[in-house]
């Protein structure tokens, strides 16, 4: 029991990487970004298509890979996404989908069906007992820590810096914040550019821990949603606790039989929409 | 003084309903002469027009931009299969009540897609849609996850099952296409376009915002559910995976996108198109795939109307109007006479 509610809040860990940079997409412009779970696994992709070329060094690769998903997420909303925004959905949902199955289809000419992972030295193998026959991975007890750490810090650049307090406000009123001198498209594309470092992380942590495949984004971008919506609109520490949630959800549904965990995480977030449709700990701004 | 009525056809959509129905006509005849393979393509192709029909009346007239009407297609599907194999019934009778079926579990569905709004309504659906096929997937009953064979049509002979099949779907679209665009001229279409020129303003004019919605709702849901059951009935083989798959809903919207969103004309130019790039690149696997994603992107971007949108645009074509024009003229034509359109196309 205790051991499945550890494994549980661990996935979660996991899961809130995977679900931060929807969540700041969505708080700060409003876009919904259908291909999160896509650009996840490519990112993961070009981690372990770099690690060869820093002599296999999975830190390296991922180090590599940040800057580059920052000018990837940058310009990709500066130059693509921008042109979608407005009342209307519709654009940006297709051009996320189009992206999406894009993505999926280039990955799988380049790399094949197989699943992949990433090397991580051993440390996806070694273990800590917490006594009583309780133990945890290193891996997943690292993954954790950094969601959290990727949690707060997120939070504080939102409440705290001169950044933050752009994205509030063209969160609030766009019209208004430009008229005090921001220029919207710009601080848009730094948002996508900060949740693609978000993203990358939770790529090559995701192939670390388990594999990757091509076709594996949908439901990738399923779990993310789902935390943002258990969680509650506009703050980082409810879709954390959201992912929480959810991993617990799972945790518990494969305990039950391993073929219902993803369906149990599914119909907690269906209940969690009818019951307390603002989610767990709401903030919703505008 | 001048007298003023409303007009409601221009001298191009007669002219198309007369073709149409002549369409129709000869189309009615093909089991006679046609060979099977062509009837198989038509009713394919009539499944995902259909479906395509049904979700831009949701996304484009009803503002219900969706990404798990796959539910729907599925559950078409496996409720038709379930009446044929389980309970006996002849599966043609079988079509028409499994999409009965479907929008009466639709309703139940709405009172949880409906808390959700824009994007997350996207996403929200996807996620009713995986927890049906996962539901599936798990039920013994009809093969669980590989999926079972409509065992129910056997005692029929090849010939007068795919005439069947094939009136079925020509009939499918042809009602499909009639009941969509009535319902776009009846009140309540013109309430639906109201609706999503502008919510707000609708129902400050009395417009019940929810209550139209619903139906539409349950309507598309219907409609889908039609479409997937028709579908199994060609295929004779169902699985969780192929029923409820996030592609009957991608290729919907890249059908709507390319032809025209928010218009009739749209998914039936789309389809075409599609039907094309289908015959000719298919075999190209994941490049056929990469190159409709990247169609859907850039059409998006730099022609939000679509192709017919385009054409309309250009020379003001419209073979289903649902616009309202006050004409002064005794004898008018739209694009001559002042006019005053109510409803207006995007």
């Amino acid at each position: 029991m205790l051991d499945t509610l550890i494994q549980g809040l661990l996935l979660g860990g996991l899961y809130a990487l995977f679900a931060l940079g929807l969540s700041l997409m969505f708080g700060v412009m409003r876009l919904t970004n259908t291909a999160q779970g896509d650009f996840i696994v490519l990112a993961a992709f070009v981690v372990i298509a770099l690690a060869p070329l820093v002599a296999r060094s999975t830190l390296g690769a991922t180090l590599l890979t940040l800057p580059l998903a920052f000018a990837a997420g940058y310009a990709l909303q500066r130059w693509v996404l921008n042109g979608t925004l407005g009342r209307d959905p519709l654009p940006s949902l297709v051009v996320t989908f189009g992206l999406s199955i894009v993505i999926q289809n280039v990955l799988l000419e380049l790399f094949s069906a197989d699943p992949r992972s990433l090397d991580s030295g051993g440390f996806n193998t070694r273990g800590l007992a917490l006594g009583g026959g309780v133990a945890v991975g290193a891996l997943p007890l690292a993954i954790f820590g950094m969601a959290l750490a990727i949690t707060a810090a997120l939070q504080a650049l939102f409440d705290r810096t001169a950044l933050g307090r752009a994205f509030r406000a063209v969160s609030d009123d766009r019209e208004i914040a430009e008229l005090m001198g921001l220029d919207a498209r710009k601080v848009y594309a730094l948002a996508t550019a900060i949740a693609f470092v978000v993203i990358a992380v939770g790529g090559a942590l995701q192939a670390m821990r388990t594999t990757v495949a091509p076709s594996d984004g949908p439901l990738l971008l399923l779990f993310a949603f789902e935390a943002v919506i258990i969680g509650g609109m506009g703050s980082f520490w409810g879709t954390f606790a959201g992912a929480m949630v959810l991993g617990l959800a799972q945790q518990v549904g494969f305990r039950l039989d391993p073929g219902w965990g993803i369906w149990v995480g599914h119909l907690v977030f269906l209940a969690v929409l009818v019951v307390r449709p603002q989610g767990l700990l709401p903030r919703t701004r505008g | 003084m001048t007298e003023l009525r409303v007009v409601r056809s221009t001298r191009t959509s007669r002219v198309a309903l007369v073709v149409g129905i002549a369409l129709v006509v000869v189309a009615a005849t093909m089991p006679a002469w046609a060979e099977s393979s062509w009837m198989r393509d038509f009713v394919e192709i009539a499944c995902y027009f259909v479906f395509a029909l049904m979700w831009n009346l949701l996304a484009g007239y009803g503002g219900m931009v969706s990404i798990g009407q796959q539910a729907f297609f599925g559950l078409g599907g496996y409720l038709m299969l379930m009446l044929g194999n389980l309970a006996g019934v002849n599966p043609f009778v079988a079509i028409p009540l499994a999409a009965l079926g479907t929008a009466a579990i639709a309703l139940p569905v709405s009172w949880i897609a409906f808390r959700l709004q824009g994007g997350y309504f996207a996403i929200g659906t996807w996620v009713i849609a995986e927890v049906f096929r996962l539901s599936f997937a798990n039920m013994s009953i009809v093969g669980g996850g590989s999926g079972t064979s409509l065992t129910a049509l056997r005692g029929i002979e090849r010939a007068t099952r795919e005439a069947l099949t094939f009136w079925f779907a020509l009939a499918a679209v042809v009602l499909a296409i009639a009941g969509v665009y009535l319902f776009l001229r009846s009140k309540l279409g013109l309430a639906l376009l109201a609706i999503r020129d502008s919510e707000v303003a609708a129902e400050s004019q009395g417009v019940d915002v929810r209550r139209t919605k619903l139906w539409v709702y349950l309507a598309a849901a219907f409609g889908a559910a039609f479409a997937g059951a028709l579908y199994f009935v060609g295929n004779l083989r169902i699985s969780p995976d192929a029923a409820f798959s996030v592609n009957w809903t991608a290729f919907a919207i890249f059908m709507v996108v390319i032809g025209g969103i928010g218009r009739i004309e749209g998914p039936i130019v789309g389809a075409l198109i599609f039907w094309a790039l289908n015959r000719a690149f298919s075999d190209y696997g994941t490049w056929y795939l990469m190159g409709l994603g990247l169609i859907a992107i850039v059409v998006t971007i730099f022609f939000k109307q679509g192709l017919w949108g385009w054409l309309q645009q250009r020379w003001g074509w419209s073979l289903f109007p649902t616009m309202r024009w006050l004409a002064a003229a005794p004898s008018p034509s739209p694009s001559s006479s002042s006019e005053v359109s109510h409803a207006q196309h995007r």
